[in-house]
């Protein structure tokens, strides 16, 4: 029972290193995507310099998500990773993009057309890159023996095209409204208002990716409609539509962080929806969390470090917060 | 042409691309750091300027340095997975916590001061920034730590157990895992490396401004500094190699065989090859230039001491010679390269030409990237001479891949080469082009009179641009 205990707990870790990684990055992501619809200037270097200091503390929840998922479910990183491949190297390759152009992008000001389209289409990219794959694992992975079985395009489907774009509207909706947060002027209008299209979009997203993920699988179908069940479920469509109602009220009222605050409660309230789907699979309807979990000694070496280490990275990190909170300025270092 | 390659040589090749590509970045960044943190404390301790503007000149080379070490390290912490999975589901239980550790102790903590350390400066005061610096030092260096500890234990490994699912786990105490045989040699000769290649860098971009105007101060700081490392730490690490030279011909002697083109044992003591053409199908180094004895002489500490050969070695289990051979004269040559330059450092200090010795300038120029090639090739010469295995001895390097075709491991590669060579290729062009630019012209030597406790210091704050033109 104890080992049972242990893997769990190393599901949640998983679970919250992802969802610390798709808020946190997914502003900086969204910023990348809505990048072409900032003024020239000011404007982009303003957005720019909101994410600067704080841009490669999010993208290291990356790591820890799959640094995590190999140390803690190693079968499940083997299986999906290879099933997922085109997509892996293709967010690998937008993040680059995106990740260079931060300081490329002051280096020279002639290039610096050049690398605003990097630092957009890098964005965009990675984004869709990172909603499509979930998609796949949602629709289900082909395994034989404990190993991926599939062709190296099965990820491909309407249902995973709809997560991906699912994906980038909700992550431009985080950035526009961590703009609203960090900008003054005609910079957070402009924020405000894409903010606006953009949280009806997700809301639409969102709707149209919960409709449809019950129809893959009947097991999905049971666990979200099924008495008595459904009781304890049908509490988060019931948030998500409390937290929408908010976040329009909030926007029309020009609250400076409550829509972001509510952005962040509705990507909140999707992964406890993915977590109610997919629990307790690692690799949807294929290989359990136990099935895929690292021994005991492995998962338990591992927990000492967690328990001390992950509270000790979110108090700097909240501190390197601190240090550049308020308004942000035009002027970076260089 | 595709039916010629298979998936693993692709999956070997793509791996050996961005691992190599990536590697230069930290082998920089590492020391690069250290080298920061020592600027600001010789700058708050003695309050010249002289620091401040180095460090300043410093911070944006590296801020370039380690945002490219970031985003291709990221590429490495998934292609385990998407091209090695058999190698991840089989070792994922030993190596997976020893990388995630390597994740929440330093990968965290560089990026989560790093913010400060760059864009901090006006925000908080100087010893908390001076912390922020300390903090991303210490952060490289833990993250070398750990993922050199890896790395030995698929050269050396050991303290594990098989289960029943056929993965390696441990077999009780973590300690024989991290503390294998190689990593304390491995871990020294890789940090001393990243030391020595950032000397040469700073070394070379003070010798190239030195040679334009010997009067400038940030330049002759730097070169003056880059020296002294050059000439104390070049031996340390030719007696590292040395060790960790040993210690490999305990462990793994095929690897050290291949390095030195040994294929017949030796009975009566080996001769050291100093040149000559390997070739594994023959079995024999053609054309070769040797000096008796002295291979056993440095291996073994003894002219007369037998050495087997790779003969003694099943023919499956060879690296493939010529790589490792090769990689390995290129890195020792350039190590005694950095030698001979430090020892004439050395004379020039002593008859006062330091900074107007301009073959000494020229030297330096030249052995700037030096570290990154040896880095380069030494990495080569540990990787290949490991061959044919993943985990050594146990676990061979064709059944460690991914069951991947072969035309998607061929466009992701194509699409790698193709993105590197473009955004790092743009990366290295700012980088040369920062440091084209001398270190605060103008600037003057202080005079020699004490430094006030608590005065006015003549640096200007280091989040102020310098000149209008930065």
């Amino acid at each position: 029972m104890y080992s049972i205990d242990l893997t769990t707990f190393w599901a949640a870790i998983i679970g919250f290193a992802v969802m610390a990684y798709v808020v946190m990055d997914g502003f900086d992501l969204g910023i990348g995507i809505l990048f072409p619809s900032f003024a020239v200037g000011d404007e982009r270097d303003q957005a720019m310099n909101s994410i600067a200091p704080v841009w490669d503390g999010n993208e290291t929840w990356l790591v820890m998500g799959g640094g995590g998922l190999l140390a803690a479910f190693p079968l499940a990183y083997a299986i999906i990773l290879p099933a997922t491949y085109p997509l892996m190297i293709a967010m690998l390759l937008g993040l680059v993009f995106r990740g260079v152009a931060f300081e490329f992008r002051w280096r020279d000001p002639g290039h610096r057309p050049l690398w605003d389209i990097s630092f957009w289409l890098g964005s965009l990219v990675a984004a869709f890159a990172q909603g499509v794959t979930l998609g796949a694992i949602l629709q289900g992975i082909h395994v034989v023996n404990d190993a991926y079985a599939g062709g190296w395009l099965d990820w491909l489907s309407p249902f995973s095209i709809l997560t991906g774009v699912a994906v980038v509207i909700g992550y431009a909706l985080l950035g526009a409204t961590w703009l609203i947060w960090k900008t003054e002027g005609t910079s957070q209008r402009h924020a405000r208002r894409a903010a606006f299209w953009l949280g009806a979009g997700t809301l639409l997203a969102l709707g149209a990716v919960s409709a449809m993920t019950p129809f893959l699988d009947y097991d999905y179908w049971r666990r979200w409609f099924a008495m008595p069940g459904v009781l304890l479920t049908a509490q988060v469509p019931l948030l998500v539509l409390i937290c929408a109602v908010t976040f329009f009220w909030s926007l029309k009222r020009e609250f400076e962080r409550l829509p972001f605050l509510m952005a962040l409660a509705l990507f909140l309230l999707s992964f406890i929806g993915l977590g109610i789907s997919i629990y307790p699979y690692a690799v949807p309807r294929a290989v359990t969390i136990w099935d895929a979990a690292a021994p005991v000694e492995s998962q338990l070496f591992m927990l000492v470090g967690a328990c001390v280490i992950i509270p000790l990275i979110l108090a700097y990190t909240g501190w390197a917060y601190w240090v550049f909170r308020g308004k942000v300025g035009t002027a970076g270092y260089h | 042409m595709l039916d010629n390659l298979d998936a693993v040589i692709l999956a070997r090749a793509q791996f050996a691309f961005t691992v190599s590509f990536h590697f230069i970045f930290p082998s920089f960044s590492i020391g690069l750091a250290s080298y920061l943190m020592v600027l600001e404390a010789l700058w708050l301790k003695t309050g010249q300027g002289v620091y401040a503007n180095l460090f300043r000149y410093w911070l944006k080379i590296f801020a370039v340095v380690f945002g490219m070490g970031v985003v291709s390290g990221v590429v490495l912490s998934y292609q385990f997975g998407t091209n090695w999975s058999v190698f991840s589901t089989r070792a994922g239980p030993i190596i997976g916590p020893l990388m995630a550790y390597e994740v929440m102790t330093a990968f965290f903590l560089e990026a989560g001061f790093l913010g400060v350390m760059l864009f901090g400066m006006s925000k908080v005061g100087k010893g908390l920034h001076f912390f922020a610096t300390c903090m991303v030092a210490l952060g490289t260096l833990i993250s070398a730590t750990w993922i050199i500890a890896v790395n030995s234990w698929m050269q050396t490994p050991a303290g594990f157990a098989i289960n029943a699912k056929d993965q390696f786990v441990p077999a009780g105490s973590w300690i024989p895992i991290i503390f294998t045989a190689s990593f304390p040699y491995r871990l020294v000769h890789t940090v001393i490396a990243a030391y020595l290649t950032t000397a040469f860098v700073v070394g070379g971009v003070g010798a190239w401004h030195l040679l334009r105007d010997r009067t400038n101060f940030g330049a002759r700081k730097m070169f003056s500094m880059a020296m002294w490392m050059a000439v104390i730490v070049t031996p340390i690490q030719i007696l590292a190699g040395d060790a960790h030279g040993l210690n490999t011909l305990e462990h793994q002697p095929a690897k050290v065989l291949a390095m030195e083109g040994h294929y017949e044992p030796s009975p009566d003591g080996a001769s050291l090859i100093l040149f000559g053409f390997p070739s594994n199908a023959a079995a024999q180094v053609h054309y070769k230039l040797e000096v008796p004895r002295l291979g056993s002489l440095i291996l073994k500490h003894d002219p007369d001491a037998p050495l087997p050969g790779l003969s003694d070695f099943p023919r499956d289990q060879w690296p493939p010679v010529p790589i490792v051979f090769w990689s390995f004269r290129i890195m020792v040559g350039l190590g005694f390269a950095m030698l001979a330059v430090g020892f004439w450092s050395l004379l020039a200090r002593f008859r006062g030409r330091l900074y107007d010795w301009a073959w000494l300038h020229r030297a330096c120029v030249a052995l700037g990237p030096a570290g990154f090639v040896a880095v380069i090739a030494g990495w080569v010469t540990t990787e290949v001479g490991r061959q044919p295995f993943t985990v050594y001895g146990l676990l061979r390097t064709a059944e460690s891949h991914s069951p991947l075709a072969a035309p998607a491991v061929a466009a992701s590669l194509v699409a790698f080469v193709l993105v590197y060579f473009a955004a790092f290729g743009a990366g290295t062009y700012y980088l040369l082009r920062l440091m084209a630019k001398p270190p605060a012209p103008g600037e003057k030597e202080p005079p020699k009179v004490p430094q006030r406790a608590a005065g006015i210091t003549p640096a200007r704050s280091v989040g102020v641009p310098l000149t209008a033109a930065e």
